[in-house]
């Protein structure tokens, strides 16, 4: 196993990197990231099918000894309006967090804040 | 089926009244108590069991049906064919089942591995269902990025969902918050393990999965 550093990195990544990507270079290159150990924060949030790919191709790259899964937050959309309610919405994320699992801990959530801790000790190299 | 299957009457009545027959899938984080509730409804309305049910998370790893299960509404009744799925989680750690529940390294792993094999096939089974069933343990935050990511799925694919806000014979629990962070669908508390307000559940279900909706497909 790698040796891991106390340092842990944290890259914010722009709508314009994330809007340039398919769905699945998306998906890859957040699962390639987190996979290092870094934290990522998504400007623009992903989809609710992007959402349950993720996952999935998650647990299909979980190794058990090295990689235990993701941990992903979202700040919702602010709340519908009358039309939105009308004629159907989905809340799409506007900002997301996401780390790998064994570093990254949701604390609590609600639809004004998410609040996070990191586990030291355990950053990427 | 055959050339004709699509052409009964069952069918021809469906669209006409609405949903005669619908597959409902019963959804959650693990532990929340979704197979205590699939045993709960077969038992009310079949006689019949769904599963085993553990303390232990992630207990069912293969996803469960049992068809045409007729759940009655007064004059009105829907057949559901209920499909029990395993839990959904972004992560699992086999560390977890040793430190936790005391399983064996081999045992631990071993059902690790199930576990995020049953993730994949929940996953997969959205996209062949009509209805869900989600069931929120109300005990705990309802925004898990679990409720939230089956939620927005469902929603974008137009398919009804009703929250079942479980385990409200706990003491903690508070199913309020479930019904104030989910405005836009039905939740309706219950306690699977008593069967408390499982009549309203019933009745819920046949109506609101009886509507007819037009299904969208990614
Ligand atoms: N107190 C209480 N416990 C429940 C209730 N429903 C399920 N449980 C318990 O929660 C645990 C997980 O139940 P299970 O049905 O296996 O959850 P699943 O993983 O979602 O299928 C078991 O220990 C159940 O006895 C409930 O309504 N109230
Ligand atoms: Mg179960």
């Amino acid at each position: 196993m790698a040796k891991k550093e106390n340092e842990i990195s944290f890259n914010l990544v722009s709508r314009h990197k994330l809007d340039e990507l398919t769905s699945s270079e998306k998906l890859r290159f957040i699962l390639k990231e987190v996979k290092k150990g870094k934290i990522l924060v998504l400007e623009h949030g992903l989809t609710p099918f992007e959402q349950t790919n993720l996952i999935e191709n998650t647990m299909k790259e979980i190794e058990q000894d090295t990689f235990i899964g993701v941990e992903m937050e979202g700040l919702g959309q602010d709340r519908p309006s009358f039309f939105q309610k009308l004629f159907g919405y989905s809340r799409k994320p506007r900002v997301t967090l996401i780390g790998p699992a064994n570093l990254l801990k949701t604390i609590r959530k609600d639809n004004d804040m998410i609040q996070t801790k990191i586990i030291p000790g355990r950053g990427a190299k | 089926m055959g050339l004709f299957g699509k052409v009964t009457l069952a069918s021809i009545l469906q669209r006409v009244f609405g949903k005669k027959h619908a597959k409902i899938g019963i959804y959650g984080p693990p532990n929340v108590g979704k197979t205590t509730l699939a045993n709960r409804i077969l038992r009310d309305w079949t006689g019949d069991i769904m599963g085993s049910v553990s303390e232990i998370p992630h207990e069912t790893r293969r996803a469960k049906w049992k068809k045409n299960v007729k759940v009655e509404n007064g004059g009105s009744s829907l057949f559901m064919d209920i499909v029990d799925t395993p839990g959904v989680a972004t992560k699992v750690d086999y560390k977890d089942f040793m430190n936790t529940w005391g399983l064996t390294k081999d045992e631990a792993k071993q059902r690790a591995k199930e576990a995020t094999e049953g993730v994949i096939e929940s996953i997969k089974w959205l996209e062949d269902i009509d209805g869900v069933l989600l069931v929120m343990d109300s005990t705990q935050d309802p925004f898990t990025q679990v409720n939230v990511t089956i939620l927005g799925n469902l929603e974008a694919r137009n398919l009804p969902v009703l929250i079942a806000a479980n385990k409200i014979d706990m003491e903690e629990s508070s199913p309020a918050t479930l019904k104030s962070a989910f405005p836009q669908h039905p939740v309706i508390p219950i306690s699977a393990l008593t069967g408390y307000n499982s009549d309203t559940l019933y009745t819920t279900m046949v109506s609101h999965f009886s509507k007819k909706r037009k299904k969208k497909r990614r």
